[in-house]
């Protein structure tokens, strides 16, 4: 493409279909424990 | 829905519902921003009028028909997920995470310090390894089929409760075959009590430790007071100094600070933790009520978004000269984050997680603690309000009203309901200087993910 790049596809919806399985770490147990993230947390089930 | 920001030439086309992240020059993103789903296969007219002094119309052509194969290919102008209330449980969710409060003392008096000054207002107190027992127990018998199980050792200062901390741990281990659970266990402390003993124990034992520090010397004292009101840097930095460097660098640490009103200018402080050789940071607003002379307030956004901005400066330029750090709140995964299910209910608070008080109360989270409306129990007489559990395991950003128009939400998974609840006295009432501030660096994160691919393309030139 000339006008556009993709940085990065669509990959949630499809992450529906795999998740849900709770097993990822809870965001305030890292390194906030007052402003919630959650788009850094790091997915467990890569099946 | 599309969320556009441009930074420094760069022009960013967010579709939050996919996720998808595009890059485009400026006639394609101007073009975005006149259009609005469902997209025609041509161009239409109103929006190559509103464009066509600015482009010729071969160029508006073009870039709408790139546009368009991004929205046909479910990349752009997507509709949000509303598969969610099948996928999830929205009542008995299992508990798997516990905030375990081992210490409501503490040996220092923050000025800002949510937990006033250590205590919560409940009581100056320890956690006796009785009641940390039952505590995991009740995460055992809480967590259904999920194997991995978190422990924070919180406080108060934890440290202060060491030998609860290390009788858990042991504990703990002990049953993870029997039950099939994997603990991971972790300690947020201020570092005051750091000896050769516990720094290896903290070491040895727990995945994360976050180290409590604000930065530059005059700026961590002038809040991070010791109980006889002296500041407490000089005490603690070379203690977390020797920490960090004998630590496994395949496990996690943190070393993470408050920024109040004072120091608007807080890369200062990102920059004397580097000084200090420490590269794992995180940085968050302090949230205090406006009337307290710290707190983040409406009129100070727009400095705090300079400084994000300044951050995200300072990390590609030491980048360049290969002294890469982390910047937990810019940390993002595009491509392998968490599930669309994590993201639609956010942190866990009052379900997956709970937070354990030294007399055994059991509430939704670290800041709920003191609230008493919001006791979920008691390990003691082993109650469990499962309505009430259930009351949060339901709130998600569709039922957080305000969230629904915004495009950040799979990104922060619908905010803080403790702030909520503190600052609106509503759990579902988003806290609009949190957002403010959350969006801010989301798209810093964004930003710095395609100015880095960017870059790539440059050099590969």
């Amino acid at each position: 493409m000339k006008h556009l790049k993709t940085l990065s596809g669509a990959t949630l919806k499809a992450s529906a279909e795999k998740g849900g399985c709770g097993e990822c770490q809870t965001s305030c147990q890292s390194a906030c424990k007052t402003s919630c993230t959650v788009a850094n947390q790091k997915c467990e089930n890569k099946k | 829905m599309v969320h556009r920001f441009s930074k420094k030439d760069v022009n960013i086309l967010v579709d939050s519902a996919s996720g998808a992240v595009h890059l485009a020059d400026k006639a394609a993103y101007d073009l975005c921003g006149v259009l609005s789903p469902p997209l025609p296969k041509d161009c239409p007219e109103s929006a190559r009028k509103k464009l066509s002094e600015h482009y010729s119309d071969e160029e508006i052509l073009e870039a709408y028909q790139e546009l368009y194969s991004l929205y046909k290919a479910g990349e752009l102008f997507t509709s949000d997920y509303d598969g969610a209330e099948t996928k999830m449980s929205l009542s008995g969710a299992p508990v798997k995470a516990l905030c375990l409060n081992v210490s409501h003392d503490c040996n220092l008096r923050c000025e800002y310090c949510f937990a006033k000054t250590g205590d919560f207002g409940t009581g100056r107190r320890i956690m006796d390894f009785d009641t940390a027992k039952k505590a995991v127990d009740f995460v055992i018998k809480h967590s259904g089929k999920r194997r991995n199980i978190e422990i924070d050792f919180f406080g108060g200062e934890p440290l202060m409760a060491f030998d609860t901390v290390k009788r858990t741990v042991d504990y703990a281990k002990g049953l993870e075959e029997k039950h099939n659970k994997n603990f991971r266990f972790t300690i947020t402390t201020n570092g005051l009590l750091l000896n050769d003993e516990i720094t290896e124990y903290i070491n040895r034992e727990m995945s994360n430790v976050v180290l409590s520090l604000d930065g530059r010397k005059e700026i961590n004292d002038h809040v991070r007071k010791t109980i006889v009101g002296t500041g407490c840097y000089d005490a603690i930095v070379p203690k977390m100094k020797r920490l960090v460097r004998l630590r496994d660098n395949k496990k996690d640490y943190y070393v993470r600070g408050t920024f109040t009103k004072n120091n608007p200018d807080f890369c200062e402080d990102i920059k004397e933790m580097l000084d200090c050789g420490f590269t794992n940071l995180s940085l968050e607003p302090v949230v205090l009520k406006k009337e307290n002379p710290l707190s983040i307030t409406k009129e100070d956004l727009s400095r705090v978004f300079e400084e994000y901005d300044r951050l995200c400066d300072l990390i590609l330029e030491r980048e360049k000269e290969g002294q890469n750090f982390e910047f937990f709140h810019f940390m993002i995964d595009l491509e392998q984050g968490p599930c669309i299910l994590k993201r639609l209910r956010g942190c866990g608070a009052g379900f997956e997680y709970v937070a354990v008080t030294p007399e055994g109360d059991i509430y939704p989270c670290h800041q709920f603690v003191g609230m008493d409306e919001f006791i979920l129990g008691n390990l003691n007489d082993g109650t469990f309000d499962v309505s009430l559990s259930d009351r949060f395991a339901a709130i998600n950003f569709y039922t957080r009203k305000d969230c629904l128009n915004c495009w950040a939400k799979y990104y922060c998974g619908g905010g803080c309901s403790a702030a909520n609840q503190s600052m609106n006295n509503d759990l579902l009432q988003p806290y609009e200087l949190g957002c403010e501030l959350e969006r801010k660096r989301v798209e810093c994160a964004i930003y710095l993910k395609a100015r880095r691919m960017l870059d790539l393309q440059t050099d590969s030139n």
